[in-house]
């Protein structure tokens, strides 16, 4: 049985009420934090457990921790980023919903940690319920004493104020959910000022990820080292993956770092195989902004080495045979699936969900779309090809935030793994503009 | 007491050595490399967002994106993606390349692709046509041809208030106009409405923009999108004749530059810089009511720089005056027409010639106006 940080007692009836989280031995960590260590000791911790950013870009939490600039007289604040809206993730959600107080706890050790004294919990604005549940939380643990002024009568105060966002993918970016949570625009910012140094008021600020944070009540309780012991070579410890499309059991799975691709998608413990009758045809490894890979690439890197499911492993090759781990949302696709209209799809998102603030992204993700969507409906020409690759080059690395690399990573990697799709699409428009139509040329199928 | 001076840092531009202050952007130095040698004047990033007298503009348009070879003399390391020059602020011993990375120069071209896309190409009818920074800017690293075959994104036009006229689908949505009514006005009404490319500048519900400083926001547009409507199709700036001139009001300076065609102001605007920039705003009485010479203190002709299309025609009184001037003109101009170079079609180096050829047009003009 595998190791489980944050899902062993997801199913146990009433988890989400404050006395059967406490009797499965919450908040002991927030005692232990706040009453025998010092916040530098909980840094220390979090450094030696080696536990990455659970959002997307897998920063070691720890050291961005440490970057925190700590002027006198300043407030420093504490922000957890729960608006996920990658297209395939959805294991925030799924925690929040089920066991919101192991974030709160995660929070209140966090801020401990940093010196904040009021925290945020900037959530997508589209999950009204799970904020309600959360703030449910908030005012149980305050009327146990474990937020508020005084906690467990240490003399550490700390507010935990959840936020809605208004529903924009962007602002799930760190700096614009800063700018959001000041009541402006959403627009990223240009760093540097990094959020460490200037970020919420122009204050020192820490952007961390709902499932980041959650294993901060494990990393205390356990110690960091236990931590990193979990996991292969810098991915320590579990991760939460949202499993999606053409397989037998979709969901949310923890699993430790260091499971192999093929083990993820095929044993019954986790997603169970591709469904009966067909066959793996692509794969996105970490929500869809991450390149799309081929099944026999996905399995198997350049090298012929078995592909891990760790930061490592799937980034392995680069992107030219490689991916990324991302914020873990694995979506798969058998042979019924056009990867042309599932890039037109994700482009459509990009494009609909981009700030509009520097012209790259601004105008490049609408013209990827348009060019999509002409090769799509039988409307391409064999130059559009060429014309994405370069598009999606010009965006990639130019823009203020990484939003125009996750619009033009999916378009860039379904071109170089599936040319082929792409150029039947446009000598055949009349058969591959019919709806379910699908190129059934010569495929390397899994 | 001696004032203690701060330690100038010495950064290197496109192998051009040049000290400054600590804390100045990139931008600002090769600005200052440019303004200490006229001959450098190609050097310096374009900047189509940032805009030096309105505190936290820049880069949106990454029109300035310049490669940092080298971070500084402590960290040599180079800086993984290119830099927005106007926001990067020096480092001590920092290499920086512009014109002579062929990477900068690729991604230049495509941001210009990126603006037009979009952009209606009407600049035969547009205003702002000659002083337009997109225009130039398009002319400068463009490409002959578009690529792009879909649709442009199309906008009403929007009356913001009785002087300016909001014309969105020319925007390039550099921000500069809402830093402005931020920053130099007190009651902002205006700013940027939906996202991606369907963001619009906007007023508040449709709101007039009712303050004595509104009128600044046509000066700070780049293009065509917010245009003076006392001045709006009366002509082409290439016809008028600039001016500066002053005049005591209580509510701004009073430095303008007034525009004349003929004998008449048809418009007065604030004065530019080098760089397009104006530093002091001026108020919506001395732009739009202060039509007659006898308002101004007259101070003599604006320096218009000598590529600009505004000095193209100043002579155009004389042509019309003197029949004989502009036979005389014609005359010396087509016959010193050498081109021996041979033909060629490819894109490249058509574009060079034909910058080429217009600052020959401009000698011709100045060798014409001392014959």
């Amino acid at each position: 049985m595998a190791i489980k940080i944050l899902t062993e007692h997801i199913n146990t009836p009433g988890i989400e009420t404050f006395d059967v989280y406490r009797q499965k031995g919450g908040y002991t960590a927030v005692e232990k934090a706040i009453k025998t260590m010092t916040p530098e000791e909980v840094v220390e911790e979090a450094k030696k457990s080696g536990v990455r950013g659970r959002g997307g870009a897998g920063f070691p939490m720890g050291m961005k921790w440490g970057f925190l600039a700590k002027p006198e007289g300043v407030p420093r604040y504490l922000v957890c980023n729960a608006d996920e809206s990658e297209p395939g993730t959805f294991k925030d959600h799924h925690l929040m919903k089920c066991i919101p107080h192991l974030l709160i706890e995660g929070m209140i050790i966090s801020s401990f940690a940093l010196g904040a004294n009021k925290s945020f919990i900037y959530v997508r604005g589209e999950l009204m319920y799970v904020i309600r549940i959360l703030e449910q939380a908030i005012e149980e643990a305050k009327a146990k004493g474990f937020l508020g002024k005084n906690i467990l009568g240490s003399g550490y105060d700390l507010e935990l104020i959840v936020q809605p966002g208004g529903g924009a993918y962007i602002c799930g970016e760190e700096t614009a959910l800063l700018e959001s949570l000041e009541g402006k625009r959403g627009n990223p910012r240009n760093k540097p000022p990094f959020p460490a140094v200037k970020g919420l008021y122009q204050s020192p600020t820490v952007v961390n990820n709902v499932e980041s944070i959650s294993n901060m009540p494990w990393i205390i309780n356990n110690g960091g080292d236990a931590y990193a012991a979990i996991g292969v070579g810098r991915s320590t410890g579990t991760k939460l993956i949202s499993a999606s499309g053409h397989i037998n059991k979709p969901g949310v799975y923890e699993i430790e770092l260091g499971v192999s691709v093929e083990e993820f998608l095929n044993s019954d413990e986790y997603c169970g195989g591709v469904r009966k009758g067909h066959h793996l045809k692509a794969l996105v490894a970490g929500g869809s902004s991450v390149p799309i890979l081929p099944a026999h690439l996905i399995m198997k890197t350049a090298n012929g080495e078995d592909r891990l499911m760790s930061y490592e492993s799937l980034s392995d090759g680069g992107f030219a045979t490689g991916t990324m781990l991302g914020s873990g949302g694995f979506i798969v696709f058998d042979e019924t699936a056009c990867i042309v209209r599932n890039t037109w799809n994700f482009s459509r998102f990009y494009h609909h969900e981009s700030c509009g603030q520097c012209s790259p992204c601004r105008e490049g993700t609408g013209w990827m779309e348009k060019v999509l969507h002409r090769i799509e409906h039988g409307h391409g020409s064999m130059h559009d090809i060429d014309l994405l690759v370069d598009i999606s080059k010009k965006i990639e690395g130019n823009t203020i935030c990484p939003l125009g690399d996750a619009a033009a990573w999916p378009v860039a990697s379904a071109i170089r793994h599936f040319r082929d799709e792409f150029m039947w699409h446009i000598t055949n428009p009349h058969e591959a503009s019919q709806p379910g139509a699908v190129y059934q040329g010569e495929m390397a199928l899994v | 007491m001696e004032e203690t001076k701060p330690q100038l840092v010495k950064i290197t531009f496109d192998g051009i050595e040049v000290e400054v202050e600590p804390g100045t952007t990139i931008m600002q130095a090769a600005r200052k490399i440019a303004e200490a040698d006229e001959s450098q004047a190609a050097l310096v990033p374009p900047a189509m967002c940032f805009y030096k007298p309105l505190t936290a503009s820049g880069g949106k348009c990454r029109a300035c994106l310049v490669r940092v070879a080298q971070g500084s003399a402590k960290d040599p390391r180079p800086m993984p993606k290119l830099v927005p020059s106007c926001i990067t602020q020096v480092q001590e011993g920092m290499v920086v390349e512009n014109t002579t990375n062929q990477a900068v120069l690729d991604t230049r071209k495509s941001i210009v692709e990126f603006l037009l896309i979009n952009h209606p190409l009407d600049c035969p009818i547009c205003d702002q046509a000659g002083e337009c920074h997109l225009q130039d800017f398009a002319f400068e690293h463009g490409s002959v041809k578009t690529r792009y075959e879909e649709d442009r994104r199309t906008f009403d036009k929007i009356d913001i208030g009785p002087y300016v006229q909001l014309h969105m689908t020319r925007c390039i949505l550099c921000y500069r106009c809402v830093y402005t009514a931020d920053q130099i006005t007190n009651k902002r009404v205006h700013g940027v409405m939906n996202r991606g490319d369907a963001s619009e500048i906007s007023t508040y519900i449709e709101k007039a923009i009712d303050n004595d400083f509104s009128g600044n926001v046509i000066d700070v547009c780049p293009v065509g999108a917010l245009t003076d409507k006392t001045f709006r199709f009366k002509n082409r700036v290439w016809f008028t004749k600039p001016e500066d001139a002053h005049r005591d009001c209580d509510k701004c300076c009073g430095k303008t530059t007034v525009w004349y065609r003929g004998d008449e102001i048809i418009r007065v605007t604030a004065r530019k810089n080098t760089w397009g920039e104006v530093n002091d705003f001026i108020c919506n009485t001395c732009r739009f009511e202060k039509k007659k010479t006898s308002d101004w203190v007259l101070e003599g002709p604006t320096k218009v720089k000598r590529s600009s299309v505004i000095s193209a025609n100043k002579y155009r009184a004389n042509l019309v005056k003197t029949p004989d001037f502009a036979i005389k003109l014609a005359d010396s101009s087509y016959k010193k027409i050498d081109d021996t170079r041979p033909f060629v079609t490819d894109e490249e180096t058509i574009r060079h010639q034909s910058i080429e050829n217009n600052d020959k047009a401009n000698h011709r003009s100045l060798l014409a106006k001392n014959n």
